[in-house]
């Protein structure tokens, strides 16, 4: 597998009335072709403004990407012009939202909608870039396909405006997908058929997936490496089946042991995490998590800890990772 | 604690929606013959996907909406054909929590006039003295400290404005609290914390839960019966354990394994019923069974007849032709 996103030490920062907010602070993280990598944290920890930063769409009235890189199949995205920028956009690198409403037009029809990307990205005539329509809408389970092409986004229901946004997304055979809280809004017996549906897809194509997510439970099926945000920061990566059986970061433990489990006996009592999310713009020297960590020793108060190696595909920035894994250890190897 | 705090008889609302020149009247059915009870000191789940009812469910309880039909009696009134003044009483021993903390408290006030106001209104507490203590001792009973009583909602985070929501209700001295989705806003860090200050009080207070959620998680911890809506009608009532371990109706059974389970070794074992198609429009419901069109195992007859909810295991029922 070759490399085909590589984010390097990307800062990027918001100046906002309540201070500076360093949103994404020095992150790096890669995407092999063709597989799918989760991006998992709470609000605010920064991993919509990461993939937002990939694509070049922080908001420039109140933020700037301060600096590092991103190659995208070995091209520095930060160095390109514009209007080459825009080439990227969409077309080899496509964008998933949360609220497929807000970011459909709704005075466009949905074959519209599908058919302007085409037509301008693809140099398509009209008539074949309506034949591509068809076949996207059918490919992401849109019965009556042809019909539907006439209608307005406010005829599809939550699922299905969420399958229009797939197949906008797929429209130019991008080679990556950045998907941002895809199945959030929507209900568990949908969101179950919107991600079975991606990742089919997403295997058939060859296509790449980020996947940023606040839910632990969503991705464990779907990534093969997890990336664990907290305040602007990568505090832990790992192949999903390593992170999830063997966590090396406090805050990914309490995350997994704080929500209740249907596969497992009832607990009398949850496990919280304690105290209050980090205040961004106001955060506190060393460990940030360190405030609300079982783990804490008088230098995680003092020093940020580095994302470092634990074993060879396993990383995690905790200056007490060698106590958590002591007291999960590895399972024997099988 | 087998006395019935609530009973919800046969309830039904439906809401007129304007339709065209000519155009017959319509009605959503949104909740379409409901009827639980609730015991004292007990937790009832109320679950079901966005749509089928919970909510509407949760407001009629509280005659914050009128039912179009159907009884609600709380505390041995009947609630549904009071005049408001007579309301107004009954409510305040009946609290709502809602989902987003930030939109229901008045951004204006602090955190001690938003817990203070309803003393007074009520008459509960005559002097401001006396309203400031019982302030702080309600800041105490759900964690929060004396000094917040200055803050302002948007000085809090989201966890503790939940808990100011929780203050609020608390404040009332309510036997009933209605739990609207009161943690799916909430990081998930922070999600057990409310969860676990929620059973203390319970405990300590011995109030009783109306608890609707869409997460099945959250619900099988918190509760100790479950009532399982589909686009306005009661699917599925049992016991937690039986609910959760040995389902009857097709819906509930989707529901659950629809839940992503964190852990990667597991799911890629686990067997999966995706549920085909969407929920229909509550404007014009299926016939027959209103699940049979997503059902994996429908027949003929779930097309044609409304399966009645039947007690098919003693305290579990379920509304299926083939349970």
């Amino acid at each position: 597998m070759a490399t085909l996103l590589e984010v390097r030490n990307l800062h990027t920062t918001f100046f906002t009335s309540a201070g500076t907010v360093h949103a994404v602070d020095g992150v790096s993280w890669d995407i092999q072709q063709g597989e799918t990598v989760a991006l998992v944290g709470e609000s605010g920890c920064g991993k919509s403004v990461s993939a937002l930063s990939v694509m070049r769409l922080v908001d420039e009235a109140s933020g700037r990407i301060e600096s590092g890189e991103i190659l995208f199949k070995g091209r520095n995205l930060l160095a390109l012009s514009e209007e080459e920028m825009r080439s990227v956009r969409g077309r080899e690198i496509a964008m998933i939202f949360q609220e497929p409403m807000t970011s459909l037009n709704p005075v466009l029809t949905i074959g519209r909608q599908l058919t302007e990307g085409l037509e301008i990205h693809m140099k398509m005539k009209e008539s074949d870039a309506r034949a591509r329509a068809i076949e996207l809408l059918s490919m992401v389970g849109i019965p009556d396909p042809e019909r539907r092409l006439g209608q307005f986004p406010h005829h599809f229901s939550g699922g299905m405006r969420q399958r229009m946004m797939i197949a906008m997304a797929l429209a130019c055979n991008p080679s990556l997908i950045l998907a941002d809280e895809p199945t959030t809004a929507l209900d568990v017996t949908i969101q179950a058929q919107i991600l079975e549906l991606m990742r089919d897809l997403a295997r058939r194509l060859g296509v790449a997936m980020l996947i940023i997510t606040h839910n632990l439970g969503v991705v464990a099926r779907y990534a093969d490496r997890v990336n664990v945000m907290y305040a602007g920061r990568i505090i832990e990566r790992a192949s999903a089946a390593e992170l999830y059986a063997t966590p090396r970061h406090p805050y990914t433990l309490g995350l997994l042991r704080s929500v209740p489990r249907l596969d497992e006996p009832r607990r009398a009592r949850l496990a919280p995490i304690e105290g209050q999310p980090p205040d961004v713009t106001r955060l506190p020297p060393g460990c940030a998590f360190a405030p609300r960590c079982a783990y804490r020793v008088e230098r995680c108060t003092e020093m940020a800890p580095p994302l470092e190696a634990f074993s060879p595909a396993h990383l995690s920035a905790c200056w007490e990772v060698a106590r958590l894994a002591k007291e999960i250890p590895a399972e024997a190897a099988t | 604690m087998s006395e019935a705090l609530l009973e919800v008889r046969n309830l039904v609302k439906h809401f007129p929606v304007a339709t065209g020149f000519r155009g017959a009247p319509l009605s959503v059915k949104a909740v379409d013959g409901v009827s639980f009870t609730l015991k004292r000191g007990e937790t009832l789940g109320l679950v079901g996907e966005s749509g089928c009812g919970k909510t509407t469910t949760g407001r009629c309880v509280l005659l914050l909406e009128r039912p179009t039909s159907g009884e609600v009696v709380f505390e041995g009134i009947e609630l549904t054909k009071l005049p408001d003044s007579k309301l107004r009483g009954m409510r305040r021993r009946m609290q709502v929590i809602f989902q987003d903390p930030y939109s229901s408290l008045n951004p204006r006030m602090t955190v001690g006039q938003i817990l203070s106001e309803p003393l007074k209104v009520h008459g509960l507490i005559k002097d401001k003295a006396g309203r400031a203590a019982r302030v702080r001792e309600l800041l105490s009973q759900v964690g929060l400290l004396p000094q917040h009583a200055r803050r302002y909602p948007h000085q809090m985070s989201g966890g503790q404005r939940q808990r100011v929501g929780i203050a609020r209700a608390l404040a009332m001295e309510p036997s009933l609290i209605v739990c609207d989705e009161p943690v799916s806003a909430l990081d998930v860090s922070i999600q057990a914390q409310i969860v676990n200050l929620l059973e203390d009080l319970q405990q300590r207070l011995g109030l009783t839960y109306l608890f609707i959620a869409h997460d099945l998680s959250v619900v099988r911890h918190i509760s100790d019966r479950v009532v399982v809506m589909y686009l306005g009608k009661v699917a599925e009532v049992a016991d937690r354990r039986s609910l959760y371990e040995e389902p009857l109706h097709p819906y509930t059974r989707a529901l659950l394994s629809a839940v992503p389970i964190p852990d990667p070794k597991l799911e890629a074992r686990r067997e999966r019923t995706v549920l085909r198609g969407e929920v229909p429009s509550a404007l014009k419901p299926p016939p027959g069974c209103v699940f049979h069109p997503r059902c994996p195992i429908a027949v003929e007859r779930c097309s044609a007849e409304i399966p009645p909810l039947r007690e098919i295991r003693p305290g579990h029922w379920a509304a299926c032709h083939l349970a």
